[in-house]
C-alpha cells in the first residue's frame, strides 16, 4: 500500500524546479529478482542538508550510489540541478562522496588523498597546493599533510575523508553513514562539526544514516526508507510529531500503537493510532480526565529507569501496551522503581493522537 | 636438520677458499686460497655466463610481469565466479605436472620436426632447434607465470572497491585510476612474484640444458663439481646467493613481504 500523503509532506510537488539540487523521478534498482529500491520520487531542495534514514535493506544506500553513479537505476531518472544525469559515468558528475569506510588511498599522504581530486582535474601545482592546505585547515587537519592515513585516528580520517570530498567544490555531497564508525561521544561532536561546515560551503548534503536521532538533530528535511520506497518526507518536527504510517512512527520514536480493541475503547472509532510516550502523563486511576484529554486504564508492568527520565510500560485493560515516558522533575529512581505493578490511568490530549496508515513490511 | 643444513651451506662457502693443486688436480681442504676467485675474474666465459643468467632472469620477470598483470586483474575484477573457477585450476594445473614433463614437451615443440617445424613447414620456414638462448627465456617464461600470476590476483583481490569508486568519484577516469590507484597498490605484489620468477630462473640449469646449448650459472657449478673443482664450484655459487640476498632486501623495502 502506498501512502498519499507523501508528497504534500514534502512541500513540494513533482515536476522541474529550479531550486532542486537532485531529483529522483521513478527510479527503481533490481539485483536479479530483488527490487533494493522500488520507485522513488524525491526532490532535494539546493543547499539543504537532507537525511535518508532507513533500517539496512530499506534502499537508501542504493538510491545514494545511484546519485553518486556507482549504481545506474534499472528504470527512472535522476537530475542533478536541472541536468539529466542518469547514465553518466561518476567522473562526470558534480558530486563527491564520503564513504562509510572513508575510502583513503593508502598509498599517498594525507595531502595527496586531499589534493587528489585536484590532480586527476590537471589543476596547477601552486594552486593545488594552496586549497589543499585551506580544506586541511577547514578540517583541523594543518598539521597532518605529511602523514599517511594509517598514522590518524578514526575522526582523522573522517575528516580528511571529508577534505577529499569537498576539495572539487561539488554542488551536492553525499555521505554514506560516515559517523557509523566512530564511537558515541567523537559521533557526536563530529554531528556538530558537519552540520557547521555544511553551514560554511553552503553546499547540498546528503546524509545516510540509520540512526533515527542522528537524522533528527541533523537534517533540514528527511525522508524515512522501508523496503526500497520511502514512507515519508517532512522536516524533522514533521515527521517526529506526525508520522503517517505505522513504520515511521516506530522507527522514529518507540512505535506506541493502539489497534483493535484498544482503537476502538480508548478512541472511540477503528483504525491504527499513536501517542508518543512523552505526551502521555500517569495519573489515579480514579481521577477523571479533562475534556479535552482520552484516557485508558492499565498496570505498570515495567518501569526503566534512565536518568533524566523513567520509562514506564503499561499494560492497558483493553489490550496492547503504551509506553509513557516522564521527565523525572521530583521523582527519585527508588520512587520511580515502586510503582511497578499499580494501576494507573494515562491520560494526554486528544490532539496528540494520530491516525496511521499501515505500512507493508 | 638446521646444523646439517647450515654446517653443509658453510662448508660449501668455505670450500671455495681452498687449493686446488695445479698439478695432480686435487683439492685440498683447508689449504686457503684466492684461486678460484682469481680464475673466475680472469676468465670472460664465466663473466660471460653470469651476465647471461641475469639477463635471463631479467628477461623472464619483465616477460611474466607483463603477461600476468592482465590475466590476474581479468580474474580479480571482470571475469564472473566461474570463469575465475575455471581460470583458477588453468593456473594451478601446471603447476601439478612434473617439471621435466614440462620441459620436454618444450622441446618437442622447439626442435627441429616438432610442433613448431609442423605450423612453419607449410610457410618455407623451419623450427628454431634447440641451439637458440631464447629458448630458456621462452620455456622459463612459461615456466614460472603461475609463481607470478597467483601474487598479483591476491593484491587486486585485497584492493577494497570503495577506493576505486573513491577514485572515480574524484574524477579520475579508469585509465588513471589504474595508473594512480591499482598499480601503486598491487606493485608490492608484483615484486613479491618476482622473488619468484627472478631466484628460480637464477637457479635453474635443467631448462637451459635441455632446451638451448647456452649455458647457465648453474650448469658450471654442476659441472665444476662433477668434475672435481670443488673451490670454482662454490666460488661461482656465491655469485647468485649474493644476488638474492640483495634482491630480497630491496623487495622488503618495497613491501613485498606483506604481500605475500
Amino acid at each position: 500500500m502506498t501512502v498519499e500523503t507523501r508528497r504534500e509532506i514534502g512541500e513540494e510537488g513533482p515536476g522541474p524546479s529550479a531550486s532542486a539540487a537532485v531529483r529522483l523521478e521513478g527510479v527503481t534498482k533490481r539485483f536479479g529478482d530483488v527490487a533494493a529500491v522500488a520507485g522513488i520520487d524525491l526532490e532535494i531542495h539546493d543547499g539543504e542538508f537532507f537525511s535518508m534514514l532507513g533500517p539496512s535493506g530499506s534502499g537508501k544506500t542504493t538510491t545514494l550510489r545511484m546519485i553518486a553513479g556507482f549504481e545506474e537505476p534499472t528504470s527512472g531518472r535522476i537530475w542533478l540541478l536541472g541536468r539529466d544525469i542518469t547514465g553518466v559515468p561518476p567522473f562526470d558528475r558534480d558530486v563527491n562522496t564520503v564513504f562509510q569506510d572513508y575510502a583513503l588511498f593508502p598509498h599517498m599522504s594525507v595531502a595527496d588523498n586531499v589534493g587528489y581530486g585536484l590532480l586527476v582535474r590537471k589543476v596547477a601545482a601552486v594552486e593545488r597546493r594552496q586549497r589543499v592546505s585551506e580544506a586541511l585547515q577547514m578540517v583541523r587537519l594543518d598539521d597532518y599533510g605529511s602523514r599517511r592515513p594509517a598514522q590518524l585516528s578514526g575522526g582523522q580520517r573522517q575528516r580528511v575523508a571529508l577534505a577529499r570530498a569537498l576539495i572539487n567544490r561539488p554542488r551536492v555531497l553525499l555521505l554514506d553513514e560516515p559517523l557509523g564508525a566512530l564511537d558515541l561521544k567523537l559521533r557526536e561532536e563530529m554531528q556538530i562539526e558537519l552540520k557547521a561546515i555544511q553551514q560554511q560551503v553552503g553546499i547540498t548534503f546528503i546524509y545516510v544514516t540509520h540512526d533515527q536521532e542522528e537524522a533528527l538533530t541533523m537534517s533540514d528535511r528527511l525522508a524515512v526508507f522501508n523496503a526500497g520506497r520511502i514512507e515519508q518526507i517532512g522536516s524533522p518536527a514533521d515527521v517526529y510529531e506526525h508520522p503517517v504510517t505505522t513504520f515511521v512512527a516506530g522507527f522514529v520514536g518507540t512505535s506506541n500503537l493502539l489497534t483493535g480493541d484498544a482503537a476502538t475503547t480508548v478512541i472511540g472509532r477503528e483504525g491504527v493510532f499513536t501517542v508518543r510516550p512523552e505526551k502521555i502523563r500517569l495519573a489515579d486511576p480514579t481521577s477523571t480526565p479533562a475534556d479535552d484529554e482520552a484516557s485508558a486504564l492499565g498496570r505498570i508492568r515495567e518501569v526503566v529507569y534512565v536518568g533524566p527520565d523513567t520509562r514506564y510500560i503499561v499494560a492497558l485493560e483493553t489490550g496492547g501496551e503504551l509506553v509513557v515516558t516522564q521527565q523525572n522533575l521530583e521523582t527519585s529512581s527508588m520512587e520511580a522503581l515502586a510503582t511497578q505493578g499499580r494501576s494507573v490511568r494515562l491520560t494526554w490530549k486528544r490532539r496528540h493522537v494520530l491516525s496511521l496508515a499501515t505500512s507493508e513490511l | 636438520m638446521i646444523v646439517a643444513y647450515f654446517g653443509s651451506l658453510a662448508i660449501l662457502l668455505l670450500s671455495a677458499f681452498w687449493e686446488k693443486d695445479a698439478f695432480t688436480g686435487r683439492v685440498e681442504p683447508f689449504v686457503w686460497s684466492l684461486d678460484a676467485f682469481d680464475d673466475l675474474i680472469t676468465n670472460t666465459v664465466y663473466r660471460t655466463i653470469a651476465l647471461r643468467t641475469i639477463a635471463i632472469a631479467v628477461l623472464v620477470t619483465l616477460t611474466d610481469a607483463l603477461l600476468a598483470f592482465p590475466i590476474a586483474y581479468y580474474m580479480a575484477r571482470v571475469a564472473s565466479p566461474r570463469m575465475r573457477g575455471v581460470l583458477t585450476v588453468a593456473i594451478l594445473m601446471p603447476l601439478w605436472a612434473a617439471y621435466l614433463v614440462k620441459v620436454y614437451a618444450w622441446r618437442t615443440i622447439l626442435q627441429g620436426n616438432g610442433f613448431i617445424e609442423w605450423m612453419l613447414e607449410p610457410f618455407g620456414a623451419s623450427a628454431p632447434g634447440l641451439g637458440q638462448i631464447l629458448n630458456s627465456w621462452l620455456v622459463l617464461s612459461y615456466l614460472w607465470l603461475p609463481y607470478m600470476i597467483l601474487p598479483i590476483y591476491a593484491g587486486l583481490e585485497r584492493i577494497p572497491g570503495s577506493l576505486l569508486e573513491a577514485s572515480s568519484d574524484l574524477g579520475a577516469r579508469s585509465g588513471t585510476t589504474f595508473r594512480r590507484v591499482v598499480v601503486p597498490l598491487v606493485f608490492p605484489s608484483l615484486v613479491a612474484g618476482s622473488i619468484f620468477t627472478f631466484s628460480l630462473t637464477l637457479g635453474d640449469y635443467i631448462t637451459p640444458d635441455l632446451v638451448s646449448d647456452a649455458k647457465f650459472i648453474g650448469n658450471v657449478i654442476y659441472d665444476n663439481s662433477s668434475l672435481g673443482n670443488v673451490p670454482l664450484a662454490a666460488a661461482y655459487s656465491l655469485l647468485p646467493i649474493v644476488i638474492m640476498i640483495g634482491y630480497l632486501l630491496v623487495a622488503r623495502r618495497l613491501g613485498a613481504f606483506e604481500s605475500l
